[in-house]
């Protein structure tokens, strides 16, 4: 719960990716670019929760695949442990796979329909080459099915003879097999029943206790961030409007956005909920093929002023520590 | 905040100690008559030659279009040579050729489409380009052109039919390993550090294969087909080999006195045919672990 953390596990500094949009079969010729993440910065400290929220299309899980690099990056750095990861190639990833893991959003895609349960949570250790002993990597499948709440007497299954929510329990099984520092987590509650994402995240933290994990925990649910991140990271168009600790963010939001966010949660108290003054930002999210210019959100901005049509805000970091990229506070 | 209150809820209790339930599947009477007919026919080609029937070949002037006895089961075709004994050994060319002409399909169009829907890029367009090349060839103009040069032998005609089947496996293939390559489970498996070949070998050939193999009996029983077609045009085995395809064509000539002589082989193909869909059919239903979902 602090500001700055002691020890830096991942550090993004101004991240790009951009995806070209070509035309034409025979020759190929590049008429726009999709800047789904387009400069962010921040940094996630060893043991901490970082919440990465934001509409869907912002670009939240752009970052996350952009971090592991499944996608290619346009530009900027990630570095990780201390390594700058933004250039290695397949090979050099390899041993770095093992210590960052994903939890993907979709529970039916996220597992290989043919393959039992067990082969799916002992798949990492395979890759891995640590497969060698037969009954040691049992052991170890069947003591992963028990850290995320399964019985191991279920590794025999397929999935499809799972709940969502048990679903889920398996690809967290499969994340955590080569005991990674960090933990991308991709809406891994936002395809479940309320009552399960619950249980889900309560995992999470149980987890994040036990074995001393790292999470970047992407949600356009701001209840269920609140419930577990450390700081939050709020995101618009392929960039972060505002960083700030949990208690700082939700108390007193700065970025008209994130105000405009929080105002949107239902509270579940009718009395609380009739009194409270609705900022409700209209209109769609502008393409992030043409993101308008000045500052990306001014087009729905409550509170949009002249400077904001021309002059994209900075990013600048405040005295308590948050950081906020918008006018009205620079 | 309602997560917070529901949250407090013990994990203890979830739902994850539940044990799911396994559905029982049943096999059809149509199934089971499927195999053993196509268990006989494989047996009697295989077998043909220690049956205790008489030689396909063998003609019998006097016994010319001849009804069924005891000696003839199904009686004697046009030259006087027994028809049984031809349906049996006819079994044998149209089991190898309509077996091993969708194997080649199957095994270099599959391994094609999963490449190209896999890797993108460059190698799909030349694939699919190639395939496309293929389709459009006149299949009949090929068959001729490789029985002219190349003569007239199973192994010939064997491998024109493989070679014209490629195309539709590539893209059966292709087509599911597009669909599957965007699912989580692949990015899971690159984001674990996997090499290509354990991700298409491991990941997407146990899930295209299924398909595939209902794509394989389909392609069996087509085969029979366009073998039978083509020895009824003169393009199959050469004669006096027996082929369904051949003595459909030679039983045609007297359609008017005997046309048991054309329907004989025609129902056996037919039943050989139905046999290969209905069993590719459960097979598919048997093996698909996610009943009512694609």
């Amino acid at each position: 719960m602090n500001a700055s953390p002691p020890e830096t596990l991942l550090a993004v500094a101004d991240l790009k990716v951009h995806f070209p949009i070509t035309k034409g079969i025979v020759v190929k010729r590049q008429v726009g670019t999709v800047k789904a993440v387009d400069g962010i910065s921040f940094s996630v400290g060893r043991g901490e929760t970082l919440g990465l929220v934001g509409e869907s299309g912002c670009g939240k899980s752009t970052t996350g695949l952009a971090i592991l690099r499944m996608l290619d990056i346009t530009s900027g750095k990630v570095e990780f442990e201390g390594e700058d990861i933004s250039a290695y190639d397949r090979g050099r990833m390899r041993p770095i796979r093992a210590r960052m893991q994903m939890v993907y959003q979709d529970p039916y895609g996220s597992l290989n329909p043919r393959m039992k349960v067990a082969d799916i949570v002992g798949e990492p250790l395979v890759v891995h080459g640590l497969a060698t002993d037969k009954d040691k990597y049992r052991a170890r499948v069947a003591e992963l099915l028990k850290m995320v709440g399964l019985l191991p007497d279920m590794a025999e299954r397929y999935p499809h003879e799972f709940s969502g929510g048990q679903r889920q329990r398996i690809g967290i099984a499969r994340a955590l097999a080569l005991e990674p520092t960090l933990l991308i987590c991709d809406e891994p509650v936002s395809a479940l029943d309320v009552s399960i994402q619950a249980q889900v995240v309560n995992l999470f933290m149980e987890l994040q206790e036990r074995l001393g994990l790292t999470y970047i925990f992407i949600a356009h649910d701001l209840s269920v961030v609140r419930h577990i991140s450390d700081r939050i990271a709020v995101m618009y168009l392929g960039r972060i409007v505002e960083i700030a600790t949990r208690d700082q963010l939700y108390k007193d939001p700065l970025h008209p956005y994130t105000q405009a966010l929080l105002a949107a949660v239902p509270i579940a108290d009718p009395e609380i909920e009739a009194g409270r003054t609705q900022q409700i930002i209209t209109g769609e999210i502008p393409s992030a093929l043409r993101p308008p210019p000045g500052c990306r959100f001014h087009t729905r901005c409550p509170k949009a002023m002249d400077v904001c049509k021309t002059v994209d805000p900075p990013m600048r970091e405040r005295d308590d520590g948050r950081a906020v990229a918008c006018h009205l506070h620079s | 905040m309602a997560v917070r209150e529901v949250a407090a809820l013990d994990v203890g209790v979830d739902t994850s100690a539940v044990t799911p339930v396994r559905r029982q599947r049943r096999l059809g009477g149509l199934f089971v008559a499927s195999v053993i007919w196509i268990a006989l026919v494989g047996l009697g080609a295989i077998f043909a030659g220690l049956l205790p029937i008489p030689s396909p070949t063998e003609m019998d002037m006097l016994g010319k279009r001849a009804l069924p006895s005891a000696e003839h089961w199904l009686g004697n075709d046009v030259l006087g040579r027994d028809v049984f004994s031809r349906l049996i050994y006819g079994g044998r060319i149209s089991l190898t050729v309509g077996l091993l002409a969708p194997v080649i399909g199957v095994t270099v169009g599959g391994a094609l489409g999963m490449l190209a829907g896999y890797f993108r890029g460059r190698f799909e367009t030349i694939v699919t380009g190639g395939v496309d090349v293929l389709l459009a060839f006149p299949p009949l103009v090929f068959a001729l052109a490789v029985t002219a040069y190349l003569g007239q032998s199973i192994l010939n005609i064997t491998l024109v039919i493989g070679i014209l089947g490629i195309p539709a496996f590539t893209r059966v293939a292709r087509a599911v390993t597009l669909s599957l390559s965007e699912r989580e489970f692949v990015t899971a498996a690159r984001a674990l550090g996997a090499t290509h070949s354990r991700i298409l070998l491991r990941e997407l050939l146990p899930n295209v294969a299924l398909p595939l193999v209902a794509f394989f009996l389909l392609g069996v029983a087509v085969t029979i087909v366009v073998e039978g077609a083509l020895s009824f045009l003169g393009l199959g085995v050469p004669p006096p080999a027996p082929s369904w395809g051949s003595m459909i064509g030679e039983g045609r000539e007297s359609l008017d006195i005997a046309p048991w002589l054309a329907f004989l082989p025609a129902i056996f193909m037919f039943l050989t045919v139905l046999a290969f869909n209905v069993i590719g059919d459960t097979l598919r239903a048997l093996t698909d672990p996610r009943p009512g979902a694609l």
